[in-house]
């Protein structure tokens, strides 16, 4: 109600400013510019005067000076009757007026509602935390926990509190080591070894790598009912370019989920994704689908893909081609570590072709990734 | 509440930008004096509104609103106070609502100072104003809007870029900006004048102010800039001409000329045609480098078409303003009255010497700049332009310009006399050429050019004075008469001197530290020592520390010259959690205007560290001279007196007139 109640302010305040000159009588009508330019002038001819009392002027410049503005001053006192006062048409102001009274609150109103959101309030930091008195406790506990845990690295129940803080914080590659630290010290479980996946594969920016798969395959290992690491290695096999082990494994699990499990949505999503029909070029179907995800989607997906021409050229090679593609897509992707380190992958399965390095070497040269 | 206040303020001032530009236009046609006065409020209210979008933003950043997408991608609570306020503009979006702020800042100073100008005229500037506001303001709104919100806050946010958490961000982009959007203001007067087809007196009275304020602000900005690149960066260079750089420099150039040009057209009404052409290639530049920067076609064209909307919008803001500036001067410019006559050796021909040797040094930039852009849209084959080819393009332009600066000043106006002139500038030719020889017999045999850098700066150090000592007739007349003539003279006259001899110091500073810089590269362990010019660098080891948003490992060493210590150093690696990133924070040792610089390298696995040592002699005097050229220019403003250049008096006239 509040916003609402200033927004409204706003926008008279904004009207009044149209409005105000408007309702001024105009007390004298624009200026004759001649009439300016004889004021300039006039003004021009003290300075010179005054300057040449101060000597700041030899007496003969000061003369040819005070010649030629003298000169300018009669063109423009000769030019004077130009333009003569108007008198202020009530119809034009009266045009102004209505715009300012309707089109500018209506044009503002409307054009803020369809980019506005007026109905999120602000959530400031302090607020959140229950008010300012209790300032930041969240990172201070993480410090605190994290200074116990520097003393002792062997709590196993300092990691465990950590781990899914890490992960809300976005802190994902702490939150592998907390991960890490418990598996270490508790041993494993399924539940452990797939909480250790899943902050890999935030960490890797949703992409399931080959180390996330591993955890995951150990933790079904030791629990085959383990729903979060059967949905992420469907997943991996989406990712892989592998739908129909995805859509099998996501259908098996759906199939045994409980009535109640609040996950079975995203994985009926999921399936609904892997289901759609193939076109025949991977980049045409690949582009309609990637304009129907949301952004964060989009570039899980795009990374997944960069990931996968990744993993197949580090198994195999592959041509110069591919290589410059990857180096290329990473720096599309502004990973210049990533790029680097392809970049020297690359250099090192093209050795044997000079004519190959120079092309990897030139690509090199334009994204700026060499020192 | 808050984002949503400042959103709505924006659009608001989008609103009346929009009334802005359509209303005093209409009066100024029909010669209506009430629509005419429209402009007069809607420009600061304008202004009041951006400031308050402005504001709002900022206080998102201070509070930490991660409901804010943009606040949530660039700030974190963890961050220092100050930080959290330089963030707000450290992003593209949040340095957007910058640019238009000190637009609408500038229109709303034209509006509440700009009393004695000519109300059409200032109808028109205003109308002009506002409609490069209202462009930014829609390209804000649909492209870059800072105020989009993002559902359900996270609960932290992604912190600022490292390297931009630094005093220089509060400094460097503020600055900048002032000094590209200030040249705003001489566009927007430059198209009111080809409007109305006329310049009027009061005309040149008000460009040569306003655009020297932003040319103040804009070399400031640079130096600032470079000097912030050369602590941050880690690699010891102040100038790497990158596109960004460049994009700040041509406006600089084209300013520069600008601003002379507008002195010749305040004091002797020339160059009018050739002044307003500037005022519009200036601003133009401006906006290219805006275009540049904020479109991303610099990170590479593949980036740029992946997300063209910014791009695109920009190039259409970019097409219809210069586009549109350019056909009007086609157009218009044969109307203007061509004013006063001068010879061609005169100060007026020299300052045309100056305009033109600037121009071509602004374009061999723009063609370093732009061609390889080009080039890749067309072939796609991508190349870099680098230092070599400005080397051996702009600096042969500078040469001749910079040897021809002391001349100007003391030429006379409308008619000089080139060889009294010389004749004046001996003592500091000859100065200048003592400057070689005592370089040559000092360096014994260094770099060839080093001397004759020297010798230019010195020249021009020396020609400034030379000025000086002429207005004072210092020498010819009692030191008291001097002194009190010295008194007398304008601030302008002083302004002009000092940003003269202020382009020297920069000269110097650059020689000093390209033709003398002596660098060492080493991995040292704890208790080693390398040696360095005169200087003895031992590294006494590690330490580990923590700031509120990042761990830092600083490495201690300690400098002594003749074996006593000087000074200990401390250069550091800081990591940031949030972004995972590393930044260099180099050691600077300043020794008068030397430098000893250092930077830290990774730490090797047997516990040695990579070092760079640089040792920088005359380095500051770059920044040196570039503040003082900003105070030279500060001065000169500061003089509100009318500038009449008083023409040198024909012979005939001259000589005894017979009565009549």
């Amino acid at each position: 109600m509040t916003l609402w109640l200033v927004l409204a302010l706003m926008t008279f305040a904004a009207i009044f400013a149209v409005l105000w000159p408007l309702s001024r009588q105009a007390t004298q009508g624009p200026e004759a510019d001649a009439g300016a330019d004889v004021a300039v002038y006039r003004d021009q001819l003290d300075e010179i005067e005054r300057d040449r009392r101060a000597s700041r002027l030899a007496p003969a410049e000061a003369e040819a000076a005070r010649a030629e503005v003298a000169r300018r001053l009669l063109t423009a006192a000769g030019a004077v009757p130009t333009t003569s006062n108007q008198p202020a048409s009530a119809w034009r102001r009266r045009a102004v007026m209505i715009a300012a009274l309707i089109a500018l609150p209506v044009g503002a109103v409307g054009f803020y509602l369809a980019i506005g959101s007026p109905l999120i309030p602000g959530e400031p930091l302090a607020a959140r935390n229950g008010g300012p008195t209790d300032k930041r406790p969240i990172t201070a506990l993480v410090a605190e926990v994290e200074r116990h845990l520097a003393s002792k690295p062997d709590d196993a129940r300092g990691w465990e509190v950590l781990a899914p803080v890490y992960m809300r914080m976005g802190r994902f590659d702490d939150a592998v080591k907390a991960r890490r630290n418990v598996l270490r010290i508790e041993g494993a479980t399924a539940a452990r070894e797939t909480d250790l996946g899943e902050a890999l594969v935030a960490a890797a920016d949703g992409v399931v790598t080959a180390e996330a798969k591993a955890s995951f395959d150990r933790g079904l290992a030791l629990d085959g009912k383990e729903a979060r690491a059967r949905y992420f290695l469907g997943l991996a096999a989406e990712q892989d370019g592998r739908r129909e082990d995805a859509e099998k494994l996501w259908q098996a699990l759906l199939a045994e989920a409980p009535a109640d499990a609040r996950w079975k949505t995203l994985v009926e999503q999921s399936l609904a994704r892997v289901r759609q029909p193939e076109g025949a070029g991977p980049s045409a179907k690949d582009v309609a689908a990637a304009e129907q995800l949301s952004p964060d989607q989009r570039n899980a997906m795009i990374q997944g893909m960069v990931a996968r021409l990744a993993e197949r050229l580090e198994k195999d090679g592959g041509d110069v081609d591919d290589w410059l593609k990857l180096i290329r897509a990473y720096g599309v992707l502004g990973d210049s570590d990533k790029a680097k380190a392809s970049l020297v992958s690359a250099r090192k399965a093209l050795a044997a072709d000079a004519d190959k390095l120079r092309r990897v070497d030139d690509l090199a040269k334009t994204l700026q990734l060499s020192e | 509440m808050i984002p949503e206040i400042g959103h709505y303020a924006l659009v608001l001032a989008l609103a009346l930008a929009v009334i802005q530009i359509v209303v005093p236009a209409w009066g100024v046609r029909t010669h209506d004096a009430v629509l005419i006065g429209v402009a007069e409020a809607t420009a600061p209210a304008q202004f009041l509104f951006v400031a308050l979008a402005f504001a709002a933003l900022t206080a998102c950043y201070v509070a930490s609103d991660f409901s804010v997408l943009n606040v949530f991608e660039n700030s974190h609570s963890a961050k220092p106070l100050l930080y959290k306020i330089t963030g707000v503009w450290g992003n593209h979006e949040g340095s957007m609502l910058l640019w238009v702020l000190i637009l609408a800042f500038f229109g709303a100073l034209v509006s509440v100072f700009g009393r004695n100008l000519p109300r059409s005229l200032k109808a028109l500037v205003l109308s002009v104003q506002a409609s490069i506001a209202a462009a930014f303001y829609l390209f804000i709104l649909i492209t870059s809007n800072p105020f989009t919100r993002l559902i359900p806050a996270p609960f932290e946010g992604r912190d600022l870029n490292p390297v931009l958490q630094d005093l220089g961000l509060a400094i460097h982009p503020p600055l900048l900006y002032l000094g590209y959007v200030g040249f705003s203001i001489s566009f927007s007067f430059a198209i009111a004048a080809l409007i109305e087809g006329r310049t009027d007196a009061a005309w040149a009275r008000w460009v040569r102010p306003w655009t020297l304020a932003a040319w103040c602000a804009l070399t400031l900005g640079i130096a600032m800039g470079s000097y912030w690149a050369y602590y941050e960066l880690g690699w010891g260079g102040w100038w790497f001409w990158d596109p960004v750089e460049n994009a700040s420099l041509m406006p600089w150039l084209a300013g520069t000329a600008l601003l002379h040009s507008a002195v010749v057209m305040e004091r002797r009404e020339a160059l009018k045609v050739w002044t307003i052409l500037l005022a519009i290639l200036t601003f133009s530049l401006s906006l290219l480098g805006t275009f540049l920067v904020r479109s991303g076609v610099l990170t590479s064209v593949h980036a740029f078409a992946t997300d063209p909307t910014r791009g695109v919008f920009i190039l259409a803001i970019l097409a219809f303003f210069i586009g549109g500036a350019l056909c009007l001067y086609a157009w218009r410019a044969p109307v203007l009255k061509q004013g006063g006559v001068f010879a061609p050796i005169s100060r007026e021909g020299a300052l045309i010497l100056n305009n033109l040797f600037l121009t071509a040094a602004c374009a061999t930039v723009f063609v370093g700049t732009l061609y390889p852009l080009a080039l890749e849209a067309v072939s796609g084959a991508k190349i870099s332009v680098g230092a070599p080819f400005f080397e051996l393009t702009f600096g042969p332009l500078l040469v001749p310009l910079l040897f021809a600066m002391p001349f100007g000043p003391l030429l006379a106006w409308k008619r000089g006399d080139i060889a009294g002139v010389a004749q004046r500038l001996l003592v500091a030719f000859g100065v200048g050429l003592l400057a070689i020889a005592a370089t040559v017999a000092g360096e014994g045999g260094g770099p060839i050019l080093a001397p004759f850098g020297v010798g230019l700066a010195v020249f021009i150090m020396a020609g400034a004075l030379t000025d000086i000592a002429e207005r004072t007739a210092l020498l010819r007349t009692t030191l008291k008469a001097s002194l009190s003539r010295a008194g007398g003279l304008p601030r302008s006259a002083w302004g002009t001197a000092l940003a003269h001899f202020a382009v020297g110091v920069t000269l110097l500073g650059m020689v000093g530290e390209t033709q003398w810089g002596a660098e060492a590269i080493a991995n040292m362990k704890p208790g080693e020592t390398i040696s360095l010019r005169h200087y003895d660098f031992t590294y006494e080891g590690i330490d580990a520390g923590e700031g509120p948003n990042y761990r830092e490992l600083a490495a201690k060493f300690a400098i002594k010259r003749n074996g006593a210590t000087i000074a200990t150093a401390r250069p550091a690696k800081r990591v940031f959690q949030a972004r995972q990133a590393t930044t260099t924070e180099a050691a600077l040792i300043t020794r008068g205007v030397n430098q000893i610089y250092i930077s830290l390298g990774d730490v090797q696995p047997d516990g040695a560290i990579a070092v760079r040592i640089y040792h920088k002699p005359l380095v500051l005097l770059i920044w040196l001279g570039a503040v003082l050229m900003m105070l030279g220019g500060t001065l000169s403003l500061s003089d509100r007196r009318l500038r009449i250049g008083a023409p040198k008096p024909s012979r005939s006239r001259l000589s005894p007139q017979p009565a009549e």
